[in-house]
């Protein structure tokens, strides 16, 4: 039974001291296999690891760090959308930008976000360790030619689903995940949807009015204010 | 099956070995097994989950959960929706438990624009969010006894859970999808005579879980069906990303109300996190109570110590959140609900991950149902309490 | 309903027109009064809703709009089922209502056949309905209906042990297999001397009262022990693929079967037909005795009831353990101290 209760004191945000320390332990752990990391004080840490090194991470939270909850993985595609940032403008580009095909996608460069990272596709994963009450969030490159990584499922076997989600989703594949059938997705489905160059056919069909549609509330008095803040947000 | 890890494989064999033994007695003769197909209509997947079960007579030998049957693509359509317009999708994963859901989203989305929402909000965020548990687990908890033949139970669970649904509704005008949640704060504050009414809906629910306790938990037939069924060790739950009730029943001390409060008010009231030792259907069901009751009591206190103030801190009309990452995660009814946004500086997220609970929850379906048998499928999947709109986002 | 009845002699094919529909009101009337009383009212107000409430007075035309409704319904033969045993089956499981009727007395002299092995040949008649849930389970060609009517199959067999042993008990104190005739000997008995009430089995065979009613509620395949039919587990069990007609047989087989059984529970632990204070041989019970049982069968059909909206379900395997570890023992205990006990008094 738990008897722990609760009431805790206005919980201090956690310090940076725990996640540096959890950051040179894991490098301690891993060594080589880090490429980066980032350390938001109070909030979080991430890793971005060698893709190689991806399945050694994993056992290194589980085994080493007590990382026992799994939480989940997932994949992100950096490449910004060739159909425009569709919510940026107020006609939807692709009004405008009808009859262009993906080159127009060349133009933006792929920006990745926290740890950094070379490729298109990333993976990133979480674990939780339940009974310090932390988490870290690894991120790893996904290579161009192989679109492969270790798989999880070894030393979490929770991992498989969602691995076969992201393959479905993304075309990343899993090296010892040999179960990779579609998870939610029609058997005879092409594509793979959550990349940024799959379109969602709905908004093709019909743009979305987006921001047109914002109006005054009534009696709303900060109006002024709102549409500052909004021409300085566009122009940023 | 392809879910092979080493050491639950091997807890999976003994177990199964240790069930074969003295149930049974044909194991001398080979015998082809029988598929069946539990779902995607069949009455106790409430949704459309596929079970394809292999069967030895009445054992399961293998047991493979088939799902998107309901897929919205809810992490492609949030990619073209500004951050306000998220919270309308996500209130329909868990649709029992809607309001919970917008909470994580909200809240991972404040954090990357560093605003807080002032402390009445918080109130009253945590006090809508405890009243979805309330309502989901009332419904749960009523389920389970239907599943395992007990017909009554859960219409009381229909009758008692209004009284939740209908101080949801005064407050946010939708009984299931209320769309409350906003960046900074709530779009309204409450109803004149809001508070007295909700204190007493919580008299009614306090009733409820009284009464549920002695209709079904009580019974003898009901420990016979639940108790050491579906056993799930606290490191095989772990290890499958069990959450919620279903890993606290499991023995595993961790509730993200206690242990991760940010943006919450629970950490200003007096609660207690309940866990059970078993890890079998009746733990499930018992702390799914227990945390009933407790939801009860949060919300009593919350409503007497309610301060008073806006409920909606400044925030720009047009929400660009600045460029960067935040995992939120809650401890929502069914388990632990998280969204990792990646903002890239516009109105739109540019990715958003939904770790929904019963995906994870229901992962572990497999590893838990070899072994059992027919009835206690179903037992089992009532225990661990899952929805389908959880499960396929 | 019987030939001494009228005191006149009856042709052949009349006396047979008139036990036919006579066997008829018998089986429909409760049944009827079962489905309204207990499924549609008792269990809507433990279910707190009302029940049907629009056709009739109270709702108390439902039944014939529900019977209405389903003479309508298309009859549905699976593709792959085995024809004839499909469409077979209902009938087989009704007819061994029909034949558990025959013996049961209404009255001194109201009866279809007055047989001397009459309890002997209702447990006899009663196990052929497993023949038909077998064939229903079988002859669907749905997994679930095979599960459902081999779960029946496993059950109904095991329940007619402890049900014939709690039988026995009744026998030897009554010394006689007649059904009537344990009426009588009821009517006819006495407590310690004192007959106010006459001596109904309830008092003195109150373990085989007990083991009758779990046995029944099982044979009955009622929750707790509905697993043959589980809806949250195999939709309907055997009831799976029927439709229209012949599921609504199968249905009227259900209630009919449970307002027989209950009224053989009533003969052999209520004294039937007999109210104390009217002595058992008076005509009068050719009239009042079909009421009076009519009353004691609702009364032991609402425990019945009862328990079935009340309780969650059994597992298969639970279910046997508790048939063959704990009621049959039981069930020979008592026999082996009742025949003490007859003994020694």
């Amino acid at each position: 039974m738990a008897d722990t209760a609760t009431e805790e004191p206005d919980a201090p945000p956690p310090s940076d001291d725990l996640r540096e320390a959890l950051l040179a332990d894991f490098v301690g752990h891993l060594g080589d296999g880090i490429a980066d990391s980032h350390l938001k004080p109070g909030d979080d840490l991430w890793i971005r690891v060698n893709p190689d090194a991806w399945g050694a991470a994993a056992e290194t939270l589980r085994h080493k760090m007590g990382c026992q909850f799994f939480d989940f993985v997932s994949a992100i595609d950096w490449m910004p959308s060739p159909y425009g940032r569709e919510m940026d403008a107020e006609v939807d580009t692709i009004l405008a930008a009808a009859n262009v095909e993906v080159e127009a996608a060349e133009a933006a460069p792929i920006v990745q976000g926290y740890a950094g990272g070379e490729t298109r596709f990333q993976v990133f994963g979480r674990a939780i360790n339940v009974v310090d009450k932390w988490g870290i969030t690894i991120k790893a490159d996904v290579p161009e030619d192989t679109l492969s990584v270790p798989t999880w499922i070894n030393t979490y076997p929770g991992a498989a689903w969602h691995e076969r989600e992201v393959h479905e989703m993304f075309g990343v594949s899993f090296d010892g995940n040999v179960d990779m059938r579609k998870l939610y997705l029609p058997t005879d489905f092409e594509g793979y949807p959550m990349r940024k160059d799959f379109p969602l056919l709905a908004r093709r069909v019909k743009p979305w009015p987006g921001i047109v549609d914002v109006e005054g509330m009534p009696g709303d008095d900060d109006e002024e204010e709102a549409a500052e803040s909004a021409t300085e947000g566009a122009s940023e | 099956m392809s879910l092979t890890s080493n050491t639950g494989e091997r807890e999976q064999l003994a177990y199964i070995a240790a069930k074969a033994a003295d149930s049974r007695v044909n194991v001398e003769i080979e015998t082809e097994g029988m598929t069946l197909n539990i779902g995607p209509q069949h009455p106790a997947t409430h949704g459309t989950l596929r079970i394809i079960a292999k069967l030895d007579g009445e054992q399961v030998i293998s047991a493979d959960p088939v799902m998107g049957y309901m897929h919205r693509g809810y992490e492609k359509l949030t990619e073209v929706r500004t951050y306000p317009q998220v919270t309308t999708l996500v209130n329909r994963i868990d649709w029992l438990g809607s309001f919970a859901n917008e909470v994580p989203f909200i809240l991972a989305a404040e954090k990357l624009m560093e605003v807080e929402a002032p402390p009445r909000a918080k109130w009253i965020r945590t006090i809508l969010f405890e009243m979805s548990r309330i309502s989901n687990n009332l419904l749960g908890l009523g389920d389970m006894a239907a599943q395992l033949g007990a017909v009554t139970p859960v219409f009381y669970a229909f009758r008692d859970r209004e009284y939740v649904l209908n101080q949801v509704e005064a407050v946010t005008g939708g009984r299931f999808h209320p769309n409350f949640d906003r960046i900074g704060g709530l779009k309204d504050d409450l109803p004149a005579g809001w508070i007295e009414s909700s204190k007493d809906a919580m008299v009614k629910m306090a009733a409820a879980c009284d009464e549920l306790e002695t209709l079904v938990m009580g019974n003898e037939i009901f420990m016979a069906r639940t108790r050491g069924i579906g056993i799930i060790p606290a490191e095989v739950g772990l290890e499958y990303g069990l959450s919620g009730a279903n890993i606290r029943a499991s023995g595993v001390d961790w509730d993200l109300r206690r242990d991760a409060p940010d943006g919450m008010a629970y950490d200003e009231v007096d609660w207690k996190v309940w866990t059970h030792p078993d890890g079998d259907s009746f733990a499930r069901f018992w702390v799914r109570l227990q945390e009933m009751r407790e939801g009860v009591k949060i919300v009593n206190q919350l409503l007497d110590s309610i301060p008073s103030g806006p409920v909606m801190a400044k925030v720009p009309r047009i929400i660009k959140v600045p460029e960067g990452e935040a995992y939120v995660e809650t401890e929502n009814p069914l388990g632990v609900m998280g969204y990792y946004v990646v903002s890239q500086g516009d109105l739109v997220p540019f990715r958003v991950k939904i770790r929904s609970a019963s995906f994870n929850n229901v992962a572990v379906v497999p590893w838990v149902l070899k072994g059992v048998y027919v009835p206690d499928i179903i037992s089992i999947l009532a225990s661990l309490y899952f929805i389908l709109g959880d499960i396929d986002r | 309903m019987s030939t001494s009845l009228l005191a006149v002699e009856l042709a052949y094919w009349s006396e047979t027109t008139l036990r036919v529909i006579g066997g008829l009101v018998a089986i429909l009337l409760p049944a009827g009064g079962l489905v309204y009383v207990y499924l549609f009212k008792m269990m809507s107000f433990m279910q707190s809703r009302l029940g049907p409430m629009e056709a009739g007075p109270y709702g108390s035309m439902q039944l014939l709009a529900e019977v209405g409704k389903w003479l309508q319904k298309e009859d549905i033969v699976p593709a792959k089922a085995d024809r004839q045993v499909f469409m077979l089956a209902p009938f087989v499981v009704l007819i061994s209502t029909f034949l558990l009727i025959l013996v049961l007395p209404f009255g001194p002299d109201a009866w279809f056949v007055d047989l001397d092995t009459g309890i002997y040949f209702a447990m006899a008649v009663s196990s052929v309905s497993v023949i038909g849930i077998l064939m229903a389970g079988w002859g669907s060609s749905s997994k679930y209906s095979l599960l459902g009517g081999i779960r029946a199959a496993g059950q109904l067999i095991a329940y007619e042990l402890p049900m014939v042993l709690a039988v026995l008990g009744v026998v030897i104190q009554a010394g006689t297999l007649n059904m009537n005739e344990i009426v009588f000997a009821q009517a006819n008995g006495e407590i310690f001397g004192i007959d106010l009430i006459g001596n109904p089995y309830i008092l003195t065979q109150f373990v085989g009262f007990a083991l009758f009613m779990v046995a029944i509620q099982a044979e009955l395949t009622q929750p707790p022990f509905d697993m043959p039919v589980a809806e949250s587990e195999l939709v309907a069990g055997y009831l799976t693929e029927y439709s229209g007609l012949r599921f609504l047989l199968f249905f009227i087989g259900e209630f009919a079967t449970a307002g027989v059984f209950s009224g053989i529970a009533a003969v052999l632990f209520l004294g039937g037909w007999y109210v104390p204070g009217l002595a058992p041989e008076h005509d009068l019970y050719n009239v009042l005795g079909p009421l009076v049982l009519m009353g004691k069968i609702f009364l032991i059909s609402g425990l019945i009831f009862w328990f079935r909206f009340t309780y969650p379900r059994f597992r298969e395997d639970q279910l046997q353990r508790l048939a063959w570890k704990y009621l049959i023992p039981i069930a020979l205990l008592n026999i082996v101290a009742t025949g003490v006990l007859k003994v020694v008094f």
